[in-house]
C-alpha cells in the first residue's frame, strides 16, 4: 500500500515561497499580462506594414535614445536591486531585504519620472497619427505596470521592515519580485520594438 | 526566537468522528444572514451562484430571440424597428455567448472541481468570489444601456467601421467595450484559479493520469483563456480610445487598419468558442459511461483530444475573415487546420459512440441529453466542416447557414450537455431527485424543438438569406421557413421553461436523494448530497480513475482507494497542496476565510468602468483610488494565513 506511506512525515504549514498558491497564481498572471503585450506588439507591427504617408511610421522619425537608453538600464539595475534583496532574505538578513526592496521602488519611481520627460519631449501627441497612437497606449500600458509595481515594492518595504518576514515566511517577496521582474523584462521587448526596430527600416 | 518547528508538522491520519466534523463545520460554514451571504468563499456557493445567473441571461437572451423570431417569422413585417432590432441581435449575441456560456460552465466546474479532486476548497477562494461578483456586475453594466434604450448594436463581433464613432454616435458601443473588459477580468482571475487548482490541489494518488474529464476540458477551456482574453479586452480598449480619445487604431482614414480588429477579436474569438465547449465535453465524458455502465472507452485518447482540440483552436482564427480578400496562402494555412481540427474532435466522438455500443445502457433523462449532444455536435461539425473551405464559406459567409452552424455547435455542445449536467448534479446540488417524467418530456421538447427550428436555418442559408437582416420582401421564398424556424424555437424555449419548472418543483417537492443516486464512480458521489462545507473530513487518497467503482472494475485489494482514513486537517481552515504531477503531499495551505474584500474590489471596478463610459476623470480616479485601497488590504500578510514570521494560528509551538 504504496500510497498509504506517502501521507507519512512533515509538512510546511502556510504560504512557503515557491510551494504558496498565491506564487502559482502569480505565475499565471505574468503569462496573461505577457499576452497582452503580446498582443500590443502585434499591433504595432500589423500596422506598421500597411501602407502608411513616409515619415509617419515612426512619426518625428527614428526615435531618440538619449533618454530611453539610460532609463533601461535604470530599470534592469531596479530588477538587480530587487533580486539582492531577494537573495538576502534567504539568508535571513531582514536589512538587506528592506534596502533591496526600497532601492528597486525608487528606481522605478526614477524610471517613471525619466519617462515623463521622454513623453513631453515628443513631437506628437496621442491622436497624431495610428503610431502616435500606438507610442502612447503601449508605453503608457507599461508605465501602468511599473506604477503598480512600484506601489507594490514600497508594500513589500514598508513590511519588510516591520520584521513581518523572516528567512522561511517570504511567499510575498517572492510573488512580487516575480511581478516586478517581469515588468523590467516586457520593457526591453517594447524598448526594441519602438528604438530599435526602425533602425532596421521597418516602417520606413 | 521562532524555529523551523513553527512552519511544518506531521498532519494526523484518521478518521472522521463527529468531533472532528462538528470542529470542521464550525470553521467551513458560511455564517447566516445576508452579509455572511455576500461574504462566502465557498466554492460549491459562488457555483451555484454562477449557474443561477447564467441561467439567468440564457433565459432573457432566449426572449430577446423569441422576439426578433417573431419579427422574422414572415415577410414584411413590422413589429420590430430597425434599430431594435440590431439592438436585440446584439444583445442576444453577447448575452448567449458571454454571459450565459462561458459563466455556466465556469460555475458546474467550480461547484464540481473540488469535489472530483479531493480536495475542500478551490486553491484560490477569495479570487474566486471576486471572479463571480465581476462577472455579475459587467452583466449589469451591460445590460445597464440597454433598459436605457442603447445598447450594443454593431452584432456581438462588433466590427469597424460600424462600431466606430463616425457611424455609431451613441454611448451604446462604449457600455459593451468598457462591460466585456470587466468581463475579461472575470474570466482571467477564474481561469487562473483552475489552472492553480488544477496543478496544486488534488488529493493524494490523484496523478494527472487519473482526473476526470471534466477538469480536462476546463483546465484546457482557462488555460486557453489565458492567453485569448488579453486579445478582446485589449481591443475593445483600443475601440473605447478611437471613440472617446481621438486614436488612430481602427481608423481607416487616418492610417488605421479595420483588419487589425477583426485579427484581434478572433485571435480570441475562436479560442473563446472552444472554451465554452470543451468543459461541456468533459460533463459528457464523464456522465455519459456511468449510464452505459462503463468507463469512458480511450480515456487517454480523449484527454489528449481535448488538448490538440485547444492548441489547433489558436490556429484558425482567420476562417471568420475568409471573405475579406486576405492574400490566398494565408486563407490555405487557415483552411487547412480549420479542417485537421476536426480529426481530435471525431476522436472524442468515436469514444463516446465505443462506450456506448460495448455498454448497458440505462435510457435515464440525463442519458438522453448527453445522447443527443454527441448527433447535435455531429451535424454542427460537418456544417463546420464545410464552411472550413474556403470556396464554400465564400458562398455561404454571412447567410443563415452559418447562424444554423453555430446554434447547432453552441446550443448542441453547450445548453444540452448543460441540460444532462442540471440532472445529473442536481441530487448532489440540492439532496433532492429530479422528476423523472417531466425530465422526458423537456427533452423530447426542447429536442425536436431545437432541431425544428434550427435545421431550416440550413436551407434558407443556401437559398441565400442573410443573417443580420431585419425583414426580406415576400418574393425571396423564404417565409415558410423562417415560420417553421419561429414555430421550433418557441417550442425549444417551451422546453427551457419545462427545465425550469422540474428544477423548481423538485427543489421543493422532490424526493430527498441518497449520496450516490446514479451509482457513479467519482470522488463527488461519495460526500453527503448535499456536500457538507468542507467536502471531506479526511482527505481521501485515490489509487484509480474510479474510486467507487474498483471492486466490480477487480482492482486488487491491496491498492484500493482510501476514502474513510486520510489526513485530518483540522487546525484551523487548511487544505492539502500536492506536488503536480504526481500528487504527492506538498503543504498544508492555510485557506481564507469569508470576507467582503472580492465584492468591494468588483464595486470599486465597476466605479472605473463607469467613470470611464462617462469620461470623467473624477469618478475614474476615485474608482482607481478604492481599487487600490482593496487589492492592498487583501493582499496584506496575515499571520492567520501564515504569510508572516509568525506562527501560524492554530500550531502549537514547537510542536
Amino acid at each position: 500500500m504504496a500510497e498509504r506511506h506517502t501521507l507519512e512525515g512533515r509538512l510546511p504549514v502556510g504560504a512557503i515561497n515557491t510551494r504558496a498558491s498565491g506564487w502559482w497564481a502569480m505565475i499565471f498572471t505574468v503569462f496573461t499580462e505577457a499576452s497582452l503585450f503580446a498582443y500590443l506588439l502585434f499591433s504595432y507591427y500589423y500596422l506598421a506594414v500597411q501602407p502608411h504617408l513616409p515619415g509617419t511610421f515612426p512619426e518625428g522619425g527614428q526615435p531618440d535614445l538619449k533618454l530611453a537608453l539610460p532609463n533601461t538600464i535604470i530599470l534592469i539595475a531596479s530588477s538587480l536591486a530587487v533580486a539582492w534583496a531577494q537573495l538576502g532574505i534567504e539568508r535571513g538578513n531582514k536589512h538587506r531585504l528592506a534596502l533591496g526592496l526600497g532601492i528597486g521602488a525608487a528606481l522605478g519611481l526614477v524610471f517613471l519620472i525619466i519617462q515623463y520627460f521622454e513623453w513631453a519631449a515628443k513631437p506628437f501627441t496621442l491622436s497624431s497619427t495610428p503610431y502616435s497612437s500606438l507610442y502612447f497606449v503601449v508605453t503608457g500600458f507599461h508605465m501602468a505596470h511599473v506604477v503598480v509595481g512600484v506601489v507594490m515594492l514600497s508594500a513589500l518595504t514598508w513590511w519588510s521592515w516591520r520584521g513581518y518576514f523572516n528567512r522561511v515566511r517570504y511567499a510575498h517577496i517572492h510573488i512580487g519580485a516575480l511581478y516586478w521582474h517581469f515588468v523590467d523584462v516586457v520593457w526591453i521587448a517594447v524598448f526594441i520594438t519602438f528604438y530599435l526596430t526602425p533602425l532596421l527600416g521597418l516602417g520606413a | 526566537m521562532t524555529s523551523i518547528d513553527d512552519y511544518e508538522r506531521s498532519p494526523s491520519i484518521g478518521q472522521p468522528s463527529p468531533a472532528l466534523t462538528e470542529k470542521l463545520k464550525s470553521l467551513w460554514e458560511t455564517k447566516p444572514g445576508f452579509i455572511g451571504w455576500l461574504g462566502s468563499v465557498d466554492h460549491k456557493e459562488i457555483g451555484l451562484r454562477y449557474i443561477v445567473t447564467a441561467f439567468a441571461f440564457l433565459v432573457i437572451g432566449g426572449i430577446e430571440a423569441l422576439v426578433f423570431r417573431v419579427q422574422l417569422a414572415w415577410s414584411n413585417m413590422r413589429l420590430l424597428t430597425p434599430e431594435q432590432y440590431d439592438q436585440l441581435f446584439t444583445m442576444h449575441g453577447m448575452t448567449m455567448i458571454f454571459l450565459y456560456a462561458g459563466p455556466i460552465l465556469s460555475g458546474f466546474s467550480n461547484y464540481l472541481w473540488p469535489l472530483l479532486l479531493g480536495s475542500r476548497d478551490m486553491a484560490l477562494p477569495r479570487l474566486n468570489a471576486l471572479s463571480y461578483w465581476i462577472f455579475l456586475c459587467a452583466g449589469l453594466f451591460l445590460y445597464s444601456s440597454f433598459l436605457m434604450g442603447f445598447g450594443p448594436n454593431a452584432g456581438w463581433f462588433n466590427y469597424v467601421p460600424l462600431a466606430a464613432r463616425a457611424y455609431n454616435n451613441g454611448p451604446n458601443i462604449d457600455i459593451y467595450s468598457l462591460g466585456m473588459i470587466l468581463l475579461g477580468i472575470s474570466t482571467t482571475v477564474g481561469a487562473i484559479n483552475f489552472i492553480v487548482t488544477f496543478l496544486r490541489l488534488r488529493c493524494p494518488g490523484m496523478s494527472i493520469n487519473r482526473v476526470p474529464i471534466l477538469i480536462w476540458g476546463t483546465l484546457t477551456a482557462n488555460a486557453a483563456n489565458i492567453f485569448a482574453i488579453p486579445s478582446v479586452s485589449l481591443a475593445f480598449l483600443l475601440l473605447w480610445m478611437d471613440r472617446n480619445l481621438g486614436t488612430h487604431f481602427f481608423d481607416t482614414t487616418a492610417g488605421g487598419s479595420a483588419m487589425l480588429w477583426q485579427h484581434l477579436f478572433w485571435m480570441f474569438g475562436h479560442p473563446w468558442v472552444y472554451a465554452i465547449v470543451l468543459p461541456a465535453m468533459g460533463m459528457v465524458s464523464d456522465g455519459l459511461p456511468v449510464f452505459c455502465r462503463r468507463p469512458l472507452v480511450g480515456y487517454t485518447a480523449v484527454a489528449l483530444a481535448t488538448v490538440a482540440t485547444m492548441v489547433l483552436g489558436f490556429g484558425v482564427w482567420v476562417h471568420h475573415m475568409f471573405a475579406t480578400g486576405l492574400p490566398t496562402i494565408s486563407l490555405s494555412f487557415f483552411s487547412a487546420a480549420s479542417i485537421i481540427i476536426t480529426v481530435p474532435s471525431s476522436v472524442a466522438v468515436f469514444a463516446w459512440l465505443a462506450t456506448i455500443w460495448t455498454g448497458r445502457p440505462v435510457f435515464t433523462t440525463p442519458f438522453l441529453f448527453f445522447v443527443s449532444f454527441i448527433l447535435l455536435f455531429t451535424i454542427g461539425g460537418v456544417s463546420g466542416f464545410m464552411t472550413g473551405s474556403v470556396p464554400v464559406d465564400w458562398q455561404l459567409t454571412d447567410t443563415y447557414f452559418v447562424v444554423a452552424h453555430l446554434h447547432y455547435v453552441l446550443i448542441g455542445i453547450n445548453v444540452f450537455p448543460v441540460a444532462g449536467a442540471i440532472y445529473f448534479w442536481f441530487p448532489k446540488f440540492t439532496g433532492k431527485l429530479m422528476d423523472e417524467r417531466l425530465g422526458r418530456w423537456n427533452f423530447w421538447t426542447m429536442f425536436i424543438g431545437f432541431n425544428l427550428g434550427f435545421f431550416p436555418m440550413h436551407i434558407s442559408g443556401l437559398l441565400g438569406m442573410p443573417r443580420r437582416i431585419y425583414t426580406y420582401p415576400d418574393s425571396m421564398g423564404w417565409d415558410w421557413l423562417n415560420l417553421i424556424t419561429t414555430i421550433g424555437s418557441f417550442l425549444f424555449g417551451f422546453g427551457v421553461l419545462l427545465l425550469i419548472y422540474n428544477v423548481i418543483r423538485s427543489v421543493r417537492h422532490g424526493p430527498t436523494a441518497p449520496a450516490n443516486p446514479w451509482d457513479a464512480p467519482t470522488l463527488e458521489w461519495t460526500t453527503s448530497s448535499p456536500p457538507p462545507p468542507y467536502n471531506f473530513a479526511v482527505i481521501p487518497v485515490v489509487a484509480s480513475r474510479h474510486p467507487l467503482w474498483e471492486e466490480r472494475l477487480n482492482q486488487s485489494e491491496g491498492s484500493r482507494s482510501q476514502i474513510e482514513t486520510g489526513l485530518l486537517l483540522d487546525h484551523g481552515k487548511e487544505a492539502l497542496g500536492t506536488t503536480t504531477l504526481d500528487a504527492e503531499p506538498n503543504i498544508i495551505l492555510k485557506m481564507p476565510d469569508d470576507t467582503l474584500v472580492p465584492l468591494y474590489l468588483a464595486l470599486s471596478m465597476t466605479v472605473v468602468a463607469t467613470g470611464l463610459g462617462l469620461v470623467n476623470w473624477w469618478v475614474v480616479a476615485v474608482g482607481g483610488a478604492l481599487t487600490a485601497t482593496c487589492i492592498l488590504a487583501w493582499l496584506w500578510p496575515e499571520a492567520r494565513l501564515g504569510e508572516t514570521a509568525a506562527p501560524a494560528t492554530g500550531e502549537p509551538r514547537h510542536g
